[in-house]
């Protein structure tokens, strides 16, 4: 056997600190690099009406000094150690990165402990972040695609916070204030709430007597969530159509999908890999191009006929049931009308007749290769442990490529025929017009 | 045995050459059970004729749609069946055929791109399929701020008529004027073994990769394709500035540049430094220090430089609310003057050059990366050592040397700034 062929995430280990504060250690001695990430179990999902957007705006503000590491100091303290540092926020999670030679691992705990803690809200930066968000919100707004997904989501969800974007509505990030910033930091931000990843070329025992010393004095406290009122089941087809000034038409179809930890979501993984080709499960990953999907059954349906340029699914593992949505852009000169009714034709067909052995095999074999493609550097490691971790709980990933490989052809057949039905479905158009 | 613990030394890679002039890189790596593969031609839209540009981006798109003895859907089965994702990539010099595959399917999806590489056919259903998709894209291209920016700034700092201010993609006249014949004799005259690059990097003995990849280009004949160098852009003595309406778009996009120095040019490496301290270093050196830190008018602004033949550009970004342009073209005025007058501060100067040594590893990491890397360094003939010299090269470059790059090209005077975005 190669010695690459034992999965990398074979042999974590998962100590909890006395404050609640979960860690997972995993030794990768492949390169001299640590990745470090911390995760906190609160998202746009969480978020009331009225502070849609705050849990991205709170993450932007932990990177605007500490009590200890003054805002113009951040910089420079990994990168002395060729690092780089990040974060993201999407519904279910807030988390925030480092990957450097692992001589800088003391300070990549050492930026983590303080984020945690002592971050300063200073009220002066509150206010110059709120136009860099607002100015984040606006590009987004320029692409059309993006902007017809906001509209599609908040149309598909009615109750569920999940129908807002990550970003948040615009009168929400005018209105709020630094201490709606500052109390969802306090609320949020305690070792209980929060999951640390240490990935690389460290030493386990190391690293544990490293995050006591750094994380150990953080007191814990209980974490209250706002409970997360349920979807409301839908019964009949929604539309949206947003017109503006644009060059090409985008059609998305979105059902309902299942949450990571239902069983029914390994099907639909499977049924979305025959339609659109296998993705993966990594979203750390899922910029990296198009999936193999030219035998796909959308692809054949409309790009191969010449229909549309581009089709997709999105299909992402998150805590609550959310959106498998597919999007098509169309092809110049091809009107929206056609290109959906096709769309929606390959989709009764799969929904009818469910998939042939052949495509079940073909779209396990992607997924496989997927699973092993994401996991090709400390950074993406790490991601994947505390991704899951975060929003499905422990134990999970580890059992992702065997739930993938004991899905059967009925369960796919009953996942087309239960999800994929006119009445559950929504549908949105970004029509182009002509500049005025 | 070469594995994991040359890795973490660094690269150790096997370079051979064909008889016909194929390069073959191999880095054996055992990090992960998967293998990289990258077969690059020294072929791009520098090559498109000069009434034609596009020619060298439809090739690309059509390259993997039909070959002699592989239909567009034989290839597609190959492909699909094995979750391989092939990419196809133009840039101005460069057609590369790149993907990741599984140890097993190594031998087969290698041969599969060697087919490709060699035989393509260039079908005309499937041309004709590949331009409507290439129209959509450059569409999508000329309704995204951003892109029109930058396109529009190449316009100012070489012209249409410099192979750097060529569209890769052409334009929709090309793209409908462009004939399978195009494709064919493009083809035939630059994706020839001579051009070829191939490298290999992941969970596979070097030596087997060497020979497999012999196996499957040895036997090949072509031409030599000829390359003639890129000629200087003119020298900018004023300033330059375009600005292009876009209806319905909420932010404007700005691209401020110059033109820089060419990839061999032996200062290129204080430019390298000198450029990420103006606009990388952290997330986004100076400009976005001043532009998004202290004034809080842009979720990004940084610079790029572009290691190129010829003089690639030095390429300032940042996207803004439209009542805010103003105010971000003097600020970035303002951080190109500064350090073009003063250039950096000493710490500045340690702590860039700390971080690109130290990044290293990391650019080393994936077996993509590798891949990627050990193209380049053959593109540059910069050496099968050359991830050990880096460091070196880089920790000689001196305060002097970055003062005088950034007193050559920082000057507002001679910026060009192309803006994209909704009507004042």
């Amino acid at each position: 056997m190669s010695p690459a062929a034992a999965p990398v995430t074979s042999n974590v280990r998962r100590e909890v600190l006395s404050n609640g504060l979960t860690v997972l250690v995993q030794e990768l001695h492949t390169a001299p690099l640590a990745s470090v990430w911390c995760w906190y179990r609160v998202g746009s999902g969480d978020e009331p009406p009225g502070l849609t957007g705050i849990s991205h705006w709170v993450e932007h503000m932990n990177f605007k000094g500490t009590e200890q590491i003054p805002r113009d100091r951040i910089k420079g303290i990994v990168e002395k150690f060729g690092g780089m540092w990040n974060g993201y926020t999407w519904v279910d999670q807030t988390t925030y990165l480092e990957t450097a030679s692992s001589a800088a691992l003391d300070q990549m705990l050492f930026i983590e402990s303080q984020r945690m803690s002592a971050s300063l809200f200073d009220a002066a930066e509150c206010e110059a972040e709120r136009t860099v968000v607002i100015s984040e919100l606006q590009g987004g707004e320029n692409d059309p695609d993006q902007v017809l997904d906001i509209e599609l989501t908040a149309t598909a969800l009615q109750t569920h916070p999940y129908r807002h974007p990550t970003i948040g509505w615009l009168h929400d990030l005018r209105s709020m204030t630094r201490a709606h910033l500052y109390d969802h930091y306090r609320r949020y931000y305690v070792p209980q709430n929060a999951t640390l990843v240490v990935v690389g070329d460290v030493d386990t025992d190391d690293v544990l007597r490293k995050v006591e010393a750094y994380f150990e004095p953080i007191p814990g406290c209980e974490v209250k969530h706002y409970e997360r009122p349920e979807e409301r089941p839908q019964d009949a087809e929604r539309r949206v159509l947003v017109e503006r000034e644009g060059a090409t038409g985008y059609v998305k179809i979105a059902y309902p999908s299942p949450a990571a930890g239902d069983p029914e979501f390994f099907a639909l993984l499977v049924l979305d890999a025959v339609l659109t080709g296998a993705k993966g499960l990594s979203l750390w990953c899922a910029f990296r191009g198009a999936p193999p999907q030219r035998k796909s059954r959308l692809y054949t349906a409309l790009v191969g006929r010449g229909l549309a340029s581009m089709v997709s699914g999105a299909l992402l593992p998150t805590r609550d049931p959310f959106l498998y949505t597919l999007s098509f852009t169309a092809a110049d000169g091809v009107a929206l009308r056609a290109l959906e009714d096709v769309a929606l034709e390959e989709i009764e067909r799969v929904r009818t007749e469910g998939v042939t052995p052949q495509e079940l095999a073909r779209a396990k074999r992607q997924l496989k290769a997927r699973l092993v493609f994401e996991n090709d550097s400390v950074t993406s490691v790490a991601h994947q442990l505390g991704y899951f971790e975060t929003i499905a709980g422990a134990g999970y990933l580890e059992q992702i490529g065997s739930r993938i490989a004991s899905v059967t052809l009925d369960q796919v057949g009953e996942v087309a025929r239960q999800r994929l039905v006119a009445q559950k479905r929504t549908v949105g158009w970004f029509r182009p017009m002509a500049p005025r | 045995m070469t594995s994991i613990q040359t890795l973490s030394r660094g690269l150790d890679p096997l370079r051979t050459t064909l008889d016909n002039g194929v390069v073959i890189l191999a880095q054996e790596s055992r990090a992960v059970a998967a293998i990289a593969l990258n077969a690059t031609f020294f072929a791009g839209s520098v090559h498109d004729a000069e009434n034609l540009p596009g020619v060298a981006y439809l090739t690309r798109r059509t390259i993997d749609r039909g070959t002699a003895i592989r239909s567009a859907d034989d290839i597609a089965a190959t492909l699909d069946d094995r979750g391989v994702s092939l990419r196809t990539a133009v840039t101005r010099h460069t057609l590369s055929l790149s993907c990741l595959c599984l140890p097993e399917d190594f031998d087969e999806v290698l041969a599969l791109i060697a087919d490709i590489a060699r035989h393509a056919v260039f079908p005309e259903l499937e041309l004709e399929k590949q331009r409507q998709e290439a129209i959509t894209s450059l569409r999508e291209d000329q309704d995204d701020p951003a892109r029109v920016a930058y396109d529009t700034l190449l316009d100012l700092l070489y012209g249409r008529d410099h192979p750097y201010g060529r569209r890769v993609k052409g334009g929709l006249e090309a793209l409908e004027a462009i004939t399978r014949t195009h494709l064919v004799d493009f083809h035939r005259r630059r994706l020839t073994p001579s051009s070829l690059k191939v490298a290999v990097s992941g969970d596979v003995s070097a030596e087997s990769a060497v020979a497999s990849a012999e196996r499957a280009f040895a036997d090949w004949v072509g031409p030599v394709a000829e390359n003639e160098p890129i000629a200087p852009p003119q020298d900018r003595r004023s300033r330059s500035c375009q600005s292009i309406a876009m209806p319905g778009k909420a932010q404007t996009d700005i691209a401020y540049g110059f033109a820089a120095v060419r990839r061999l040019d032996p200062r290129y490496y204080a430019y390298w430094v000198m450029n990420d301290i103006l606009g990388q270093f952290g997330l986004g050196g100076r400009l976005a220090e001043n532009i998004r830190e202290r004034q809080g008018m842009a979720y990004y602004a940084y610079s790029t430089i572009e290691p190129a033949e010829g003089e690639g550009a030095l390429v300032i970004h940042a996207g803004v609310a439209p009542e805010n342009v103003a105010r971000t073209i003097e600020a970035i005025d303002t951080e190109v003057r500064l350090l073009g007058r003063e250039g950096p501060t000493v710490n500045e100067l340690e702590e860039t050059r700390d971080s690109l040594i130290g990044a290293i590893p990391r650019m080393l990491e994936t077996n993509e990366s590798i891949a990627d890397f050990m193209l380049f360094a053959e593109q540059f003939a910069l050496g099968l050592d050359y991830h050990h010299r880096l460091p070196g090269l880089l920790q000689q470059v001196t305060m002097d040397d970055v003062k005088e790059a950034a007193a050559d090209i920082l000057n507002p005077a001679r910026a060009a700034v192309a803006i994209a975005g909704p009507p004042s």
